[in-house]
């Protein structure tokens, strides 16, 4: 029982990141009919923006101590953070939140890179085949990842939680078992819990302002809504910047849990467009169902019971249910007519 | 216009063939080595060429670049730059900072990517067209197996990078191929015994194992010595390598009744998993009356770097540490330091031995005939190049020197200074016959 709580808790997790990745993929596919292989880097981008923060955060004066030598001979340098000098407690309590307290970095600069990206490229590949879409964007990926990979290297640069969110919360206490048999890591649970926001954010924009609505429009008959007069590319460059603060905001929020490197985005795309296609393409509820399912199965096929009788099952779940819900239902589990049928 | 078509005949085909036949050969024939030398890529001009075969791209890019710079380092000390660095302190006195055989030492570099084709495209590429005399370097054991598969079949000196599996001088092993860093045996052989004072002898442990030829070599080794210990393995899991997140690997561990988890990773799964490991609550948790621990058991600065606080505490080993005292590692220490500003980590250290060491054995044997240069290299003992007295081992082509037992530092002055050593495990104590890991190295190929 407590292997199978911890373990549907880690496909919710995992879920949570595959559904705010895939829900990005989708926003874009839905409205643009883009398919995005640059998606993964916009996560990848949102983790560095948690970095980028953090450094600058960190910014240290640095003097030189004469009288002390590196082991190399060179005089030794003395570093203290401008923040902390400066600021006080408040600068320690800032260095200490700096992971979520870069949100407030990353959404006006995910906003931004989407936009450019939008405006700057993808909107000249609109009109073109999927292939020319994902040549270009698959492209875009691997130069975003090397100018990455030259600024901050590629080992993986570790991000820490707040002090007070670090560390495994006893949550079978509160179900009655005995301590320490169910912990989990707190920011995990902080992570499944930003997840739910921002998707029910996402949904409650599109489902209650007219913004949404004409979006939603859009995305049924983008035709029809441009013969009504409105600027719908207007608003669906304004969806891609939502995208990409969506996959941003996912990204880091992610960083105490995963170290993050210039590749960690290449690792997430391929999953999530699994996702995407599992959920149906062009679904926003399919994407969620779908992260979370596959999250979950993910997490269960890790199980050594399972892998005793199924070796191997783990590293194939994903593609294996994939391949089952595409035969049995081709538009994926909540997919329109339509959308990539022609 | 009209063409003029003569008939084809079978001697008219038979003579074109044989022309074009001897046309086609003319050019290896006056340009082959087998005619003119003895050996593959023997320089005839003022210089030599080694190829550097490194990550320069791919998750191992960080530490590529800091066996690049230790490579290029050795090359200024080879012909004479700088301060000479671990030249000075070098039992063997053969080289005299003039090159090697009274040609200068100039080099080409290829990336590796950490991915075992592109590794052999690259030292190919520095072998045919760029005329290298020997490959060195790497990060990953299956990189280091493949290239010096190449490089036995093409007939060049292989000096391997970092690679720490037991099959590169193992089961894998080729006369071509040479390895100074330490390997899953040696790490088994020094780490069991500090394992045994710090956690005790009646240990449960449970490993997480990266599923490659490194992972498995390791987890054998770590559970042989744990085990002769008295060491209980509850589980060994094998791990996809580069699964990211690896909380549904480590939730099982939780209530397994293990009280130890081994983490056969490294590079990027070792930071991911030894992070997660923290997070999800192992190090504080209690199991048998006993601190629930955990061991890497092999470490490197940069993953240290990448983990941050969490390797504070965690036991594993390591082939050197700039800290050392010993006259060799403060030479290199000072010079890399003034080069970079920084200071070397483990894979720079094995780069620059490996190149010191091949030029070393070419200056004594007088050639770069890879049969004779291997045999100058063949139990050759020295000292002085940060591992105290170390043998090159000729029935496996394995160093055998110390090996460090390492441990995450408490209160890092700095972010090189991650790692403390616990203890220096003398050469005997990692010894093991030659026969135990198996293979066999074959004759040298020289290329001709």
């Amino acid at each position: 029982m407590d292997v199978f709580l911890l373990q549907l808790l880690n496909g919710l997790d995992k879920g949570g990141a595959y559904a705010l990745i895939a829900l990005g993929l989708t926003l874009i596919f839905g409205t643009l009919g883009v398919v995005n292989f640059a998606h993964g880097t916009l996560f990848m981008l949102g983790a560095f923006c948690a970095i980028t923060f953090n450094k600058l955060l960190s910014l240290e004066q640095v003097r030189i101590d004469p009288e002390k030598l590196t082991p190399w001979g060179t005089p030794l340098e003395v570093r203290e953070p401008y923040v902390e000098a400066l600021l006080g407690d408040f600068g320690h309590w800032l260095l200490n939140y700096s992971v979520p307290a870069s949100i407030l970095l990353a959404i006006p600069v995910m906003a931004i890179i989407g936009f450019v990206m939008e405006r700057g490229l993808i909107k000249h590949f609109y009109n073109r085949p999927h292939a020319d879409q994902i040549l270009v964007t698959f492209g875009l990926a691997i130069v975003i990842q090397e100018i990455v990979k030259t600024m901050f290297g590629a080992n993986p640069i570790p991000q820490i939680a707040p002090e007070s969110l670090r560390g495994a919360a006893d949550i079978g206490l509160m179900l009655g078992t005995d301590p320490g048999v169910i912990v989990y890591p707190v920011w995990r649970m902080v992570y499944l819990v930003f997840a739910g926001l921002v998707i029910a954010a996402v949904f409650a924009f599109l489902q209650f302002t007219t913004f949404g609505m004409v979006v939603r429009a859009g995305m049924a008959d983008r035709e029809t809504v441009g013969l009504l007069g409105i600027n719908i590319e207007r608003r669906f460059t304004i969806v891609f910047a939502i995208a990409a603060v969506v996959a941003g905001l996912a990204g880091v929020m992610y960083t105490p849990i995963l170290p993050p490197d210039y590749h960690m985005g290449m690792d997430f795309l391929v999953l999530s467009f699994v996702v995407v296609v599992v959920g149906g393409m062009g679904s926003l509820p399919g994407a969620v169902a779908a992260g979370f399912l596959l999250g979950i199965l993910q997490s269960f096929a890790s199980m050594n019971e399972i892998k005793d009788i199924l070796p191997g099952i783990d590293q194939i779940i994903i593609y294996l249910v994939a391949v089952v819900i595409l035969l049995v239902r081709p538009r994926g589990l909540m997919g329109r007519k339509g959308v990539m049928e022609n | 216009m009209t063409i003029i078509r003569k008939p084809l005949n079978r001697r008219s085909i038979l003579r074109a063939g044989a022309l074009g036949g001897v046309a086609l050969a003319t050019p290896t024939i006056f340009t082959s080595r087998a005619w003119s030398a003895g050996y593959l890529n023997e320089p005839t001009g003022s210089t030599v060429t080694f190829g550097f075969n490194v990550p320069q791209s791919g998750p191992y890019a960080d530490e590529g670049a800091d066996e690049l710079r230790a490579y290029q380092l050795a090359v200024k000390h080879l012909n004479g730059e700088g301060d000479g660095g671990m030249l000075n302190t070098f039992s063997s006195k053969a080289l005299q900072g003039n090159g090697v055989n009274g040609k200068k030492v100039v080099f080409v570099t290829g990336d590796t990517q950490t991915k075992s084709d592109a590794a052999r495209a690259s030292a190919k590429r520095m072998i045919e067209k760029d005329g290298a005399i020997m490959i060195t370097g790497g990060s990953s054991s299956g990189v280091a197996i493949a290239v010096q598969s190449l490089c036995q079949e093409a007939g060049v000196i292989f000096m391997a990078g970092l690679t720490h599996s037991n099959d590169t001088t193992g089961k894998d092993k080729r006369a071509n191929g040479f390895r100074h860093f330490f390997n899953t045996e040696m790490t088994g052989a020094a780490l069991a015994p500090v394992l045994k004072n710090v956690m005790g002898a009646d240990r449960r442990a449970y490993h997480l194992t990266a599923d490659y030829t490194w992972g498995w070599s390791q987890e054998e080794s770590i559970k042989k010595y744990t085990g002769e210990l008295g060491w209980e393995t509850v589980a060994a899991v094998r791990t996809p390598l580069g699964a990211g997140d690896f909380s549904q690997y480590i939730t099982p561990v939780l209530n397994s009744g293990a009280d130890v988890l081994v983490l056969n990773h490294y590079g990027k799964d070792m930071v991911n998993s030894l992070t997660q490991a923290v997070q999800f609550g192992l190090r504080d948790k209690q199991v048998n009356g006993k601190n629930f621990e955990i061991v890497v058991p092999l470490y490197s600065e940069l993953m240290a770097q990448g983990a941050g606080e969490n390797v504070k505490g965690i036991l594993g080993s390591s082939g050197w540490d700039w800290k050392l005292t010993d006259a060799g590692t403060q030479a290199f220490t000072k010079s890399f330091g003034q080069e970079y500003g920084f200071p070397p980590s483990q894979a720079a250290h094995t780069c620059y031995v490996q190149a010191l060491l091949y030029a070393d054995a070419a200056q004594r044997a007088g050639t770069f005939m890879p049969s004779e240069l291997g045999k100058a290299l063949e139990g050759f003992e020295f000292d002085g190049l940060g591992n105290g007295p170390t043998l090159y081992r000729a029935a496996d082509h394995q160093c055998f020197k110390d090996v460090l037992v390492v441990k995450g530092k408490e209160n890092p002055s700095s972010q090189y200074d991650l790692l403390e050593v616990v203890e220096v495990t003398p050469r005997a104590q990692v010894e093991y016959p030659a026969e135990l890991l198996g293979g066999e190295l074959g004759p040298y190929n020289n290329g001709v």
